[in-house]
């Protein structure tokens, strides 16, 4: 076994290692008793420990989206991490990119099912903000949906909430009443 | 991957296909990994509910070295890339990316184990070949394999019948007439066919037409005809990835046809025979009497505001109008708009007027909004369902209730809001036709026809799409819709498409 193969495994047991004891260490950051838990020392995952994740902003044709991977904070399980995801995808961005989600929309909560759904419920900033306009919703939409189910493939299907609540469209034209599946046909 | 290590059993499919059906009740079934070379099977272990597959099977198929590690980690290696497993987590880490399994990974003996998505979500990223794990029917297609997913589905029309058989991704089949079966054989290198395997006709709804469904060969179906049968027509179409084939089955005619409920109305002179009566499934009109037209947003829901001022509900009524006065005048069909005044008009209440007045076709008119200022161009959108969707809409079964003058018509059941499924070939055909006529005529967008779930369309009973007209948030769009030339333009490719949509349905209808 050559040296630089030797360094090679030693990184990767490292890594792995790393690994486990995050997993078996860090806290429930979002538990539902968060807001009012006292802060704990032992609570912040280990400072800069991020994964990569694929976000969605409008493309230069304006009629599609486009991926870019970002760094996103890691978390111990799924429901923690798609929230993570999709805060960084609601957050604002600045030129060259363009978010389809209109500005002042916030995430207020996630949920996962256990059979692969996953409820966002969106401030209703991104209904009074929406511009309109079919593609301009469904780029919203699928905005949302992909950076969810694409990044955590066990997350099959998503629905939208605003304000806590189910909605039939956010302008007017994407039905919202069921979960959506992946669609990356709205990814150039 | 070896080539000798997957013989080429071809030969064998029928009776390995078969069996593999029949042992889907024997609890565990096997994995069948497919490629070009042949098939292999792998033992599935159940733990609890979830199906799993030992990590030792998956590394002599795949030549992937498996290492425990001395922290309790397990790493799975192949050609540099690396997973990383923990035993009691669901989450591993593929080349350094967090993907989430069902289960955690299981220790049984000497053996480690891991649940099938492992082959989907964690192996298919870092193997150099393509895996498509097929989980319903205990499938692994590794490489360019062609096995299109078949779902076949037997909808009674009256007397006669219809059978719908889909392959995904699409492959051509030929459908010939031996003796007493019709043989579909599909151009591909094996079937996944669904397990249940195929579910049985309805016979009841056409004794003696259809009696089964059958697998014959790897690429081949059968359909046992009953003594009813007097002759068939096929047709094949594409819809998005699957091919359609619909094989039309007709009855011999016959003095009588049981009525299992008293016929209302018996001594009403001229009472079609059971067997007369159209059939149930909306079959393509023969012609177009009406036409609603759906100028969107309005009243206090103005849709786009454009740059210079102008509003898509203001537009929308105003070129619906104008569709309404040259369709209603050069072809005397009625056109009934869903508001015709600056109100809002729910949803619901949009397609409900469509579908109360039976409509032959419904056109919904928009205007398009981007953040990006250059998007532009025409769009024509059909309704897009998933396959939850169409099961729900499959599953909700036909009613037989007598109709007026005698006899006994199937009645569809389909929940409000899907209606839309039985008629999305024809809005598909509506929308190319729509597209052919504006192209040289008005600006499109690159992608001129699309799917999407559209709220407008789920509902509407008939053919139906939604067109937008072009981005009000381009300055330059704006400009050039607003105008009368291009209004004119649109109005004249509306009635150049209604015009041939109305010639294909009188010429599906007389074929």
């Amino acid at each position: 076994m050559t040296a630089r193969r030797a360094l090679a495994i030693a990184g990767l047991v490292a890594v792995a290692m790393a690994f486990v004891w995050v997993i078996q260490t860090a806290p429930r950051w979002r538990s539902t008793t968060r807001a009012v838990a006292p802060p704990s020392p032992t609570a912040p995952a280990p400072p800069g420990r991020k994964i990569k994740a694929r976000l969605f902003y409008i493309s230069e044709s304006g009629t599609k989206l486009t991926g870019i991977e970002r760094d996103v904070a890691y978390a111990e399980n799924a429901a923690e991490q798609a929230h993570e995801i999709v805060a960084a995808q609601v957050d604002p961005v600045a030129e060259p990119l363009v978010s389809a989600l209109p500005a002042g929309t916030t995430l207020r909560a996630l949920f996962l099912t256990d059979n692969g759904q996953a409820f966002v419920d969106l401030s209703r900033e991104v209904v009074v903000g929406h511009p309109g306009g079919t593609v301009s919703e469904l780029l919203t939409v699928y905005t949302i949906v992909n950076v969810v189910t694409a990044n955590l493939p066990a997350i099959r299907s998503v629905q939208v909430l605003v304000d806590g609540k189910e909605v039939d469209t956010l302008a007017g034209h994407v039905d919202l009443r069921r979960p959506l599946a992946k669609n990356l046909a709205w990814v150039q | 991957m070896n080539a000798r290590s997957f013989p080429f059993l071809s030969a064998l499919f029928s009776l390995a296909l078969a069996i593999s059906l029949l042992s889907q009740s024997a609890a565990p079934p096997s994995l069948t990994l497919l490629s070009k070379d042949g098939r292999r099977p792998l033992p599935i272990v159940m733990a609890g509910d979830q199906e799993f597959i030992g990590l030792d099977d998956l590394a002599g198929a795949f030549q992937l070295a498996v290492h425990e590690e001395s922290f309790g980690a397990i790493t799975v290696s192949y050609k540099g890339k690396t997973i990383v497993l923990t035993p009691d987590q669901t989450l591993a880490s593929v080349s350094g990316r967090l993907i989430s399994l069902p289960a955690p990974p299981v220790r049984r003996g000497a053996r480690w184990i891991v649940p099938l998505e492992f082959i989907s979500r964690a192996l298919a990223p870092i193997y150099d070949v393509r895996l498509d794990l097929r989980k319903p029917s205990h499938l692994l297609i590794v490489g360019d394999v062609h096995v299109p997913r078949i779902t076949v589905r037997y909808d009674p029309l009256g007397a006669a019948g219809r059978l719908t058989i889909d392959a995904t991704p699409r492959a051509n089949s030929t459908v010939t007439q031996e003796g007493e079966h019709l043989t579909i054989k599909f151009d591909a290198d094996a079937l996944d066919v669904p397990n249940p395997p195929l579910p049985p006709p309805g016979s009841q709804s056409s004794p003696g037409l259809v009696q089964a469904v059958r697998v014959v060969d790897a690429t081949t179906l059968a359909v046992d005809l009953g003594p009813r049968f007097a002759g068939f027509r096929s047709a094949a179409q594409p819809v998005d990835t699957t091919m359609r084939l619909v094989i039309d089955v007709v009855a011999a005619q016959t003095e009588t046809t049981p009525a299992p409920q008293p016929a209302p109305a018996p001594d009403l002179p001229g009472a079609p025979a059971p067997s007369e009566l159209p059939p149930a499934l909306n079959p393509p009109s023969a012609s177009i009497r009406t036409i609603t037209v759906d100028p969107g947003h309005g009243g206090d829901d103005e849709g786009v505001k454009g740059a210079g001022g102008a509003k898509e509900k203001d537009l929308t009524l105003s070129v619906a109008r104008r569709v309404k006065a040259v369709i209603e005048g050069r072809l005397g069909i009625r056109v009934l708009l869903t508001r015709d005044d600056d109100r809002n008009v729910p949803i619901d209440e949009r397609t409900a007027i469509a579908n109360n007045n039976k409509a032959d076709l419904f056109i919904s008119v928009h205007l398009n909004a981007s953040r990006r200022r250059s998007a532009s161009g025409a769009s024509i959108f059909c309704s897009a369902f998933d396959g939850a969707a169409h099961a729900t809409a499959d599953s909700s079964g036909a009613e037989r209730l007598p109709t007026f003058g005698g006899g006994l018509r199937d009645i569809e059941l389909v929940p409000w809001d899907l209606a839309q499924t039985r008629h999305i070939d024809q809005s598909t055909t509506f929308a190319a036709i729509l597209e052919q006529q504006f192209r040289g005529h008005i600006p499109l967008a690159d992608t001129p026809v699309d799917r999407a779930p559209l709220r407008v369309l789920e509902s509407s009973n008939m053919p139906a799409v939604l067109i937008e007209l072009g981005y009000l948030t381009n300055a330059d769009q704006e400009k050039l819709i607003t105008g009368d030339a291009f209004q004119n333009a649109f109005v004249q490719a509306i009635y150049e498409a209604v015009v041939r949509f109305r010639d294909a349905l009188a010429e599906a209808a007389t074929q």
